[in-house]
């Protein structure tokens, strides 16, 4: 009897590890006859580019990491039916698969796609690459779409392309959605001057990440002069309990306002459970936090899948590394939470996306910043992925840093003064 | 005995033991059971025919001579863990660590891979790979069975603990070894070289895994049955006590024993990294480690019976996860309906070793026993 129990109570452990630790992969065929379809890959000659006539033997395919469970991918989707929509694609026309991990499972996912007639495939995860560029070699007939990753531009596959968007300008302007409400609070007697400290949870020490969280900083501190902020790591992009334990240590650090790059709610569900006000990042979080939610960034995929699908379309060739922008609507601000917000922000949010917009103003002009005191003016960035990680392309342009430039995915790493990084133990 | 003792409405007892053809035909209707089961709730909950749902499960599965292969390849990395758990199983020895003696088999392989590209030729490497990444598995079965045989530490916890020390260890290293710096991700290990890659054989990228674990069924089948370790194993898993009043060396058995199942552990690392993925990540086993417990269990420790075991859980998980999304639902419900599935076949297990006697007929049968 003894036995028994101990060997049921092993069993009940092993499959509740099994069940936390279980990542299946799922999979969409909108057409149950897609595998035995002959390869549909003949993209019609020409083609005005304007008015797209989508043949009905065009099929697109998506590579997910997780479902639209994870803000992160549900931006994704969005993004994917928003440019379905627009183009009028039938619903056999497509094929979405869902938790595929950044492994092996992505190739296979990407050669079943290929397999089942697709012309174009996407996949939006930066761990995918690898594995997109294999299936790439493998299909040259089929383009393949990378969204964050850092190779096309020096791979040499005429198949194979990145994206990304100048998010970063995005995030300057919830930056200074924060710097206004750093002021109220001053204003009102919340806070001092001093205590003007913002919290930033960060996934890793990557480049995409320093450069979403210096150009928030740098958005907020355009308003609101005294403004600090301290940056922590979780060292995962999606876990919701580490997300919610930084911020929670952040608050009792004395930070007054925070924001994140990472993908789970524990950020911003910390701050509404402590009052603390939260700009978030892929999308409103305003029915979870109707009290400190004040505005999210994020980037838009639907105008790229519509420029690649298009190109696709009419056999045109898709640009190795596209840069999305607010001009082509990549980069957007989700509504501003009236009630939260603090007066006067949408105007000073207005005119600073217009002066982005006409090239008056750079997020990161060398003279608003200092690294170790002094004003920067030459870097060397790695642009061109090597492992080493060596710089190899001068970014500061007539006098500010010229991010996502030189290829679409973020290279700003510098560490800039007025940030201090709580830990450093992930990269 | 008491006259008024009350009868049970049912009473259990354990049968004698039942013929093969019978077995199978209990364990045949729970699957019938579980599909009807399935089609039912399928229906209630999405309204969408179960007849179309099962046949995208068939198609998601082997719909395609790719989606065959993959199938194939998963099912021969899952049955090489489950067949590298059942010696320490059979010995009773509760080696939930395979996850991170598979982990330990991963980061060795990768350490070589990226360490030795430059120094030694192709098979030299491939050679190193394969001696270190058992050499790491074995250690990390072999430290719990080392303290379970000197102290009688408890071996359940220990493995498990050891899992996350493997999962740390591996993070930690991909920071180390990264690409680009700060990303968290080392991508696919020597793209241009293939230093290190296992070879294709006739063009193919999962045969030769699917061989070698071929290979090592028989050769485990043939350990446990017809060997003097098989026979030990078996009668320290019987009886301790008595596999000492025969003379067997229990501590030497256990340690032995997880030395083997660790280094298997070690071998499946090593096939993944150096046979198909190419890189490592924490998530790199996907939870392998567990899921073999549960099919190393249902094929009751019997390397050829686990093969259909390893199939059918690879079979659902793929299937599963087509039809959930085919239809426009989430994953999660491609999880349920597996869930299901395996709740009634572990259910019949029960049916095959235990009787039901209900009241009315249970009184003359049990007379009839007395």
């Amino acid at each position: 009897m003894k036995k028994v129990f101990a060997l049921l109570l092993a069993l009940a452990m092993v499959f509740a590890l099994a069940a936390c630790g279980d990542s299946g992969e799922a999979v969409t065929t909108d057409t149950p006859e897609a595998s035995d379809a002959p390869e549909a890959s003949d993209a019609p000659e020409g083609g005005s580019g304007e008015t797209v006539s989508v043949p009905e033997d065009f099929k697109v395919g998506f590579i997910f990491l997780h479902d639209e469970n994870s803000t992160y991918d549900l931006n994704f989707i969005n993004g994917a039916n928003a440019a379905i929509e627009a183009l009028g694609l039938s619903e056999d026309q497509y094929v979405f698969r869902t938790n595929i991990p950044e492994g092996q499972e992505c190739y296979d996912a990407a050669a079943d796609l290929a397999d089942a007639g697709c012309d174009i495939i996407f996949a939006d995860s930066f761990g995918h690459e690898d594995y997109m560029i294999q299936a790439a070699q493998e299909f040259p007939e089929v383009q393949f779409c990378h969204s964050t990753g850092t190779k096309a531009h020096t791979q040499g596959l005429d198949n194979y392309h990145n994206a990304f968007a100048s998010i970063y300008e995005g995030r300057y302007l919830a930056g200074i959605v924060a710097g206004m409400k750093l002021n109220e609070m001053i204003e009102n007697g919340e806070i001092t001057e001093d205590e003007a400290k913002i919290g930033y949870v960060g996934a890793f020490t990557y480049a995409e990440v320093i450069s979403g969280y210096t150009s928030f900083f740098l958005g907020a501190r355009s308003v609101c002069p005294s403004a600090t902020m301290d940056v922590t790591f979780t060292g995962s992009w999606y876990d919701e309990t580490a997300e919610r334990e930084a911020a929670n240590n952040l608050i009792a650090g004395g930070c007054v306002l925070i924001s994140q790059h990472a993908d789970s709610m524990g950020a911003p569900s910390a701050c509404e459970d402590a009052g603390v006000p939260n700009v978030s990042y892929n999308g409103s979080t305003i029915a979870a936090c109707p009290d400190t939610y004040l505005v999210s960034s994020r980037i838009d995929w639907a105008p790229y899948y519509e420029y690649a699908i298009t190109c696709a379309i009419n056999g045109e060739a898709i640009d190795a590394d596209w840069t999305g922008t607010l001009e082509t609507g990549s980069v957007v601000l989700t509504d501003l939470n009236e009630s939260a917000v603090a007066e006067g922000t949408q105007e000073a949010v207005d005119e600073a996306m217009a002066a982005l917009e006409d090239g008056s103003l750079h997020v990161f002009d060398t003279s608003t910043f200092t690294v170790g005191g002094e004003t920067v003016t030459t870097y060397m960035a790695d642009v061109d992925t090597d492992e080493n990680s060596e710089g190899d392309t001068e970014a500061i342009v007539d006098g500010y840093f010229a991010e996502s430039t030189f290829r679409s995915a973020p290279y700003f790493d510098l560490r800039i003064d007025g940030i201090t990084l709580l830990d450093e133990n992930y990269g | 005995m008491n006259e008024k003792t009350r009868v049970p409405l049912v009473h259990i007892s354990r049968r004698q033991s039942l013929p093969w053809y019978r077995a199978w035909a209990i364990r045949a209707a729970a699957i019938v059971l579980a599909l009807l089961a399935c089609a039912v709730i399928t229906t209630l909950l999405t309204g969408e025919n179960p007849i179309a749902v099962y046949g995208a499960m068939i198609e998601g599965a082997f719909g395609t001579s790719r989606r065959i292969w993959v199938l194939l390849q998963n099912v021969a990395i899952l049955l090489c863990v489950s067949l590298a758990v059942t010696p320490a199983f059979k010995m009773r020895f509760w080696n939930i660590g395979g996850e991170g003696q598979i982990m330990a088999g991963c980061l060795a392989t990768a350490a070589c891979m990226i360490t030795l590209r430059d120094v030694m030729p192709n098979w030299l490497l491939i050679v190193t790979m394969f001696v270190s990444s058992l050499l790491a598995g074995a250690i990390w079965g072999l430290i719990p069975a080392f303290f379970k045989a000197k102290w009688n530490t408890n071996e359940t916890l220990f493995t498990l603990m050891m899992n996350y020390v493997a999962t740390q260890l591996v993070a930690f290293f991909i920071i180390i070894w990264e690409s680009p710096k700060g990303s968290g991700n080392v991508g696919i290990i020597n793209q241009s070289t293939q230093a290190g890659w296992l070879p294709y054989i006739g063009g193919n990228r999962y045969l030769l895994n699917i061989l070698v674990v071929a290979l090592l069924t028989v050769g485990m089948y043939i350990y446990l049955k017809y060997t003097k370790h098989g026979y030990e194993i078996a009668v320290v898993g019987e009886s301790e006590r008595t596999a000492r009043y025969v003379g067997i060396k229990v501590e030497r058995v256990i340690m032995r024993t997880m030395l083997i199942s660790g280094a298997i552990c070690g071998l499946a690392g090593f096939l993944l990294v150096a046979g198909t993925d190419h890189t490592i990540t924490t998530t790199i086993s996907a939870s392998r480690g567990f899921t073999a417990v549960m099919v190393s269990w249902l094929a009751k420790f019997s390397p050829i019976f686990m093969v259909l075991t390893s199939f059918l859980i690879e079979f659902l998980s793929r299937g599963a996860s087509e039809i959930a999304t085919q239809f426009g639902l989430n994953h999660a419900f491609g999880d349920i309906l597996t869930g299901v599935i395996l709740f009634f076949i572990i259910g019949s297990e029960f049916f095959i070793t235990y009787k039901l006697h209900f009241r009315g007929h249970s009184g003359k049968a049990a007379e009839k026993n007395v």
